[in-house]
């Protein structure tokens, strides 16, 4: 009984005065404080438990890797706006509206050949999930993911980024060129099955041999030689998924059909 | 006159700057860095929290009585405030020249507890009722081993004013008394004359060393009293919202806030005033060297009102810093092991300790 009181106190003596010692040791370390080292640094961890560790974050900033996946950047010059970002993104934060042009208009850096205009090229980051597919199934590495991490806006409309660089002037104009070019190619030869006012028809079809058919869409204006074999390299990494994804994506839809059931089933209980 | 005079504007001071050493301290303690942006170092921070506290809605619950729920911070913070009125604030600057000085202290800070239930009472709500009725039962228990540290000193110093106690640690002892000598461990059988030397070898707790342990009574106890972490149950915001300040908003909760670090501040002052040599100077006169006579001055000269007062708040700053230190280190008490902690460890110490120095007073004598 007695032995177990004076144990008690000789214990809370030394456990608080313990407890006093450490805490006095962190005031003294915190005359210091650790610098902001990127993770691949080899100081990260010594860097780490030097005093205080707190990052005063928008005075200071933690440096992010190089090839950081945060921000979607699309260099529009390189665009050949084929649409398959747009197709790819599971939450569709991509919105792509392209006008065919009558010829080539220019060339990405990497040698494509540029037949579509991008009229609009509009990525939505408040929707972005980050996954990076996107990135991946651009052909000519035009879409990529920047180190910027920090891009808080005060309305959430400006979280919607728009890379196309068209001017509604020239928007107007490319749709009338193109509607005129369809006239013409009409009466020349008008064994085509597409309509007179093309115009809204076809921007749709336009995309969809961008996905599953390129070469053939492609094949169809001018070069075969020179567009095929740069196409191919990229083509390993990209047959598969089309061919996959393509299917699942129209297959979601009926996955709506479902909800009225339920709501049959709760009208039955009602 | 000093109560209102130095100790209403230093107090308000104090808080301020107490609130921000406080949350920079626990910072540091933590591996923060705490208040930044407000002012150089975020020194501003708390004059912004201030305004920002005075001008919100003095809210009364609709279910709550109104006239006490009113009434109780500042009943709360009278009763803290009165405390002050006996401390003396230099050599030459007694408080309310009351000769039992010690004992009103004692006696008006524990009608703090009543502006407490009050508090909690009237606020008419379960969290509040819970952290004041702990606050009852914790300052009545604590009350007892407070009480008996201080009869600790009071068995040596032979007097309840804290004038008199302030004399007697310091060379001015012979100023009181010319009669009266200061030996080392207050020993006179050990022949050796300090009343000359002064400085920390004439304060109280070098005098009696045994009021060292003395001391670590009062200080726990005086946590307890001012409901400071770690036996801040009545407040316990983890378990309780914030305990009997829940309902409370704005001027009136600030009122309470002001109470508390005003409780602080009062007993680190009782301690200094008791164990650390009041307002006399540490350094002793060494031969030529006449530190103490320096650091001292002539009571009621300028010098001598500024060296008292700057020894005296000094150390009474560096308590208040101790006692953070304490808080952001340990972790809240259970309710029964507060109790535990009072009752059967803290009370039985003190008494013995009670014993152990009335004897060394007979021996100081001899």
């Amino acid at each position: 009984m007695t032995t177990t009181y004076f144990k008690n106190v000789r214990e809370a003596a030394a456990t608080l005065s313990k407890g006093l010692k450490l805490t006095f040791k962190h005031i003294l370390e915190a005359r210091k404080s650790s610098k902001p080292v990127a993770i691949s640094d080899d100081q990260y961890f010594e860097e780490f438990d030097k005093g205080i560790s707190t990052l005063q974050y928008p005075h200071e900033t933690m440096p992010v890797p190089d090839n950081g996946r945060y921000r979607l950047h699309n260099e529009i010059d390189d665009c050949i706006v084929c649409d398959k970002c747009a197709k790819v993104c599971p939450v569709d934060c991509i919105e792509i509206e392209g006008i065919k042009a009558t010829e080539v208009i220019g060339k990405t850096l990497d040698g494509t050949p540029k037949r579509i205009h991008a009229a609009k090229f509009d990525i939505d980051m408040s929707k972005c999930c980050f996954c990076g597919l996107c990135t991946t199934v651009c052909p000519t590495e035009c879409l990529t993911m920047t180190k910027a991490y920090d891009f808080s806006e005060f309305d959430f409309k400006e979280h919607t980024y728009s890379f196309a660089t068209m001017t509604p002037l020239e928007i107007l104009e490319k749709k009338k060129e193109l509607e005129e070019f369809e006239a013409k190619k009409d009466q020349v030869a008008p064994t085509e099955d597409s309509s007179t006012p093309a115009s809204k028809p076809r921007p749709k079809p336009q995309p969809r041999p961008a996905v599953k058919e390129q070469p053939v869409a492609e094949g169809e204006p001018g070069k075969k030689a020179t567009v095929k074999p740069k196409m191919t390299s990229p083509k390993p990494v990209m047959k598969p998924k089309p061919v996959v994804k393509s299917k699942p994506v129209v297959k979601p839809k009926p996955v709506i059909k479902p909800k009225p059931v339920i709501k049959r089933k709760k009208d039955e209980n009602d | 006159m000093s109560t209102i005079l130095f100790f209403l504007p230093f107090l308000l001071v104090f808080t301020v700057l107490a609130v921000y050493a406080e949350r920079k301290l626990s910072a540091f303690i933590q591996d923060r860095y705490g208040p930044m942006e407000v002012g150089y170092y975020g020194i501003l921070q708390t004059v912004a929290d201030l305004l920002k506290l005075l001008q919100k809605e003095d809210i009364v619950p609709k279910a709550a009585s109104k006239k006490l729920f009113l009434a109780a911070p500042l009943l709360i913070f009278i009763a803290v405030f009165m405390g002050f009125s006996v401390v003396p604030v230099t050599s030459g600057w007694t408080g309310a020249s009351i000769h039992t000085g010690v004992f009103f202290l004692l006696a008006i800070i524990s009608l703090d507890v009543i502006g407490i239930i009050m508090a909690g009472w009237a606020s008419n709500n379960k969290y509040a009722v819970l952290g004041a009725i702990r606050s009852a039962s914790q300052i009545i228990s604590y009350e007892v081993p407070l009480t008996l540290s201080v009869v600790c000193v009071l068995v040596i110093a032979q007097s309840l004013d804290l004038q008199a106690i302030s004399y007697q640690q310091g060379i001015l002892i012979t100023s009181m008394d010319p009669q009266a000598k200061n030996y080392l461990f207050g020993i006179k059988a050990l022949g050796i004359d300090i009343t000359d030397v002064g400085g920390i070898l004439s304060w109280n707790i070098v005098r009696v060393p045994f009021l060292l342990p003395v001391w670590i009574i009062f200080f726990i106890t005086t946590l307890a009293e001012s409901n400071r972490a770690p036996f801040d149950l009545p407040e316990a915001e983890s378990e309780l919202v914030s305990g009997f300040q829940t309902e409370y908003s704005g001027f009136r909760w600030s009122i309470i806030m002001l109470a508390e670090y005003g409780m602080m501040l009062l007993t680190s002052l009782l301690g200094v005033l008791l164990f650390f040599g009041s307002w006399n100077t540490p350094l002793p006169n060494v031969g030529v060297l006449r530190l103490a006579d320096w650091t001292t001055g002539v009571p009621g000269s300028w010098l001598g009102h500024g060296w008292t007062m700057f020894w005296l708040i000094s150390k009474a700053l560096l308590m208040v810093a101790l006692q953070m230190w304490v808080r952001w280190t340990y972790p809240r008490v259970r309710l029964d092991q507060l109790m535990t902690l009072g009752w059967k460890y803290l009370t039985p110490m003190a008494l013995v300790l009670l014993f152990v120095c009335s004897v060394w007073r007979l021996i100081m004598t001899w």
